[in-house]
């Protein structure tokens, strides 16, 4: 019921937005960005749609992995913030890549990737030899209301990638809810049903923050917890800690309950926020890329979001 | 230990703070402590003492807290 991951790959948008444009924009100030989230700048879409990151960040990841479209068994995206209810983004990626496989989308939100690593592991236990894709893409620049400064200063767009084969790479993984809407949603629009008699809420994102910001370190550090007995694994043999990269604050209080070392996490939140999903899938392939990951190291993923949903995974890297 | 020794204990350990600096009157900006680190100290506070505990707005000193802890025992 195991996998290792053979190649990644990401996109992120050309636009680049810094928290002095935004202080234009809305009652903020870089100062009060960077010292209550640690970010600096995000990337957002203009011109390019989430479908064509997620296209890039697929095609890169199969050039890395060495496996071409027309091998893929399954591909999974997760995203919440796709350009079509239907058909879903897989199912584009599907025909854009020139792949033949069954292909659909999941939504646990920042969490995404990681539950889709777990469904995907669960593709392997019925089939060992076969290859997936796996893609966490998002606009979060198209749920949130540009007007509310709470929000719309933590998150950016951006789509990453994974191919994974056959292997025993993935040595536990763990997925969690704990359903409720109050702390983070975002409602769908009604359309225009002249039927529907209800409040029909404007599709932004809206979120409590310090009610999300206690229920995000206490569930890093409980998952990472969990997924390390499981595997009885060491902290100190931890290569790396990707965490969801929310707020610098929820990972510093976080590695600090843990005891692990600020210097064996990895980071980008500076560069691009909060972008859901594709946090943790950009994250790999940017260490992936930067030589950071050398064959056999233990990574430690950990990822928390609406829903509520949590996931921590422990991954040897076989690359 | 006292209620205050505990919670001085835990800001020192927590954020870095000098323990003399701290006294029941200190607000947390005298302490260089924002909304965030409010956030995480309350959630501290919980471990340790074994209770739960809301922030409000009230709370505004060590002292405040101190007096919601021991209430909340
Ligand atoms: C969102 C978050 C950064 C807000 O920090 P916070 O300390 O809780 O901030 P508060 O909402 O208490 O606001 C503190 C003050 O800053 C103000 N403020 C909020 N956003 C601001 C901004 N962008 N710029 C300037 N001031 C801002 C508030 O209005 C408030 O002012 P007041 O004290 O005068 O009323 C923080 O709660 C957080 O990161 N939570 C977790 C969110 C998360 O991870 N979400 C993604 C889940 S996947």
């Amino acid at each position: 019921m195991s996998f290792s991951i053979l190649g990644t790959g990401s996109a992120l948008p050309e636009r680049v937005v810094t928290n002095e444009e935004l202080s234009h924009m809305v009652d903020t100030s870089d100062a009060w960005i960077r010292t209550r989230t640690g970010i600096r700048e995000r990337r957002v879409c203009s011109s390019e749609t989430v479908t064509e990151l997620a296209c890039q960040a697929a095609a890169k990841a199969l050039t890395d992995s060495g496996c071409t479209a027309a091998e893929l068994d399954l591909i999974i995206c997760a995203t919440i913030s796709a350009d079509y209810a239907t058909p879903s983004m897989a199912c584009i990626l599907q025909d854009k890549l020139g792949a033949h496989c069954p292909a659909f989308d999941i939504n646990a939100a920042c969490t995404g990737f990681l539950y889709a690593l777990d469904i995907a592991a669960g593709y392997f236990a019925r089939k060992a030899d076969q290859k997936i894709l796996v893609v966490a893409a998002e606009a979060m620049s198209r749920l949130i209301d540009w007007q509310d400064r709470s929000t719309c200063v933590l998150f950016g767009d951006g789509a990453g990638a994974a191919v994974l084969g056959a292997g025993d790479g993935l040595l536990a993984i763990r997925t969690g809810a704990k359903g409720s809407i109050a702390p983070l949603y975002a409602p769908s629009s009604w359309g225009n049903s002249p039927f529907y008699t209800g409040n029909s809420a404007q599709p932004y994102l809206v979120m409590e923050g310090q009610e999300v910001f206690r229920f995000a370190v206490t569930s890093m550090v409980q998952t990472v917890e969990d997924v390390l007995a499981q595997t009885g694994v060491r902290k100190e043999e931890l290569a790396w800690v990707l965490p969801h990269q929310a707020n610098i604050r929820i990972i510093d209080a976080a590695l600090s309950r843990l005891k692990i070392g600020s210097e064996k996490c990895l980071t980008n939140i500076a560069d691009h926020g909060n972008t859901s999903a594709a946090c943790a899938a950009i994250l790999l392939d940017e260490a992936n890329r930067a030589g950071k990951l050398k064959k056999g190291d233990l990574l430690a993923m950990t990822a928390f979001g609406g829903g509520l949903t949590t996931g921590a995974c422990i991954l040897r890297w076989d690359k | 230990m006292s209620t205050l020794d505990k919670v001085v204990e835990i800001l020192v350990e927590a954020k870095d703070l000098e323990a003399d600096k701290i006294t029941e009157a200190s607000t947390w900006d005298d302490l260089g402590l924002d909304s965030l680190d409010t956030v995480e100290l309350v959630m501290n506070m919980e471990d340790a003492f074994g209770i739960s505990l809301e922030m409000t707005e009230d709370m505004k000193t060590v002292g405040d807290v101190v007096k919601a802890i021991d209430a909340a025992k």
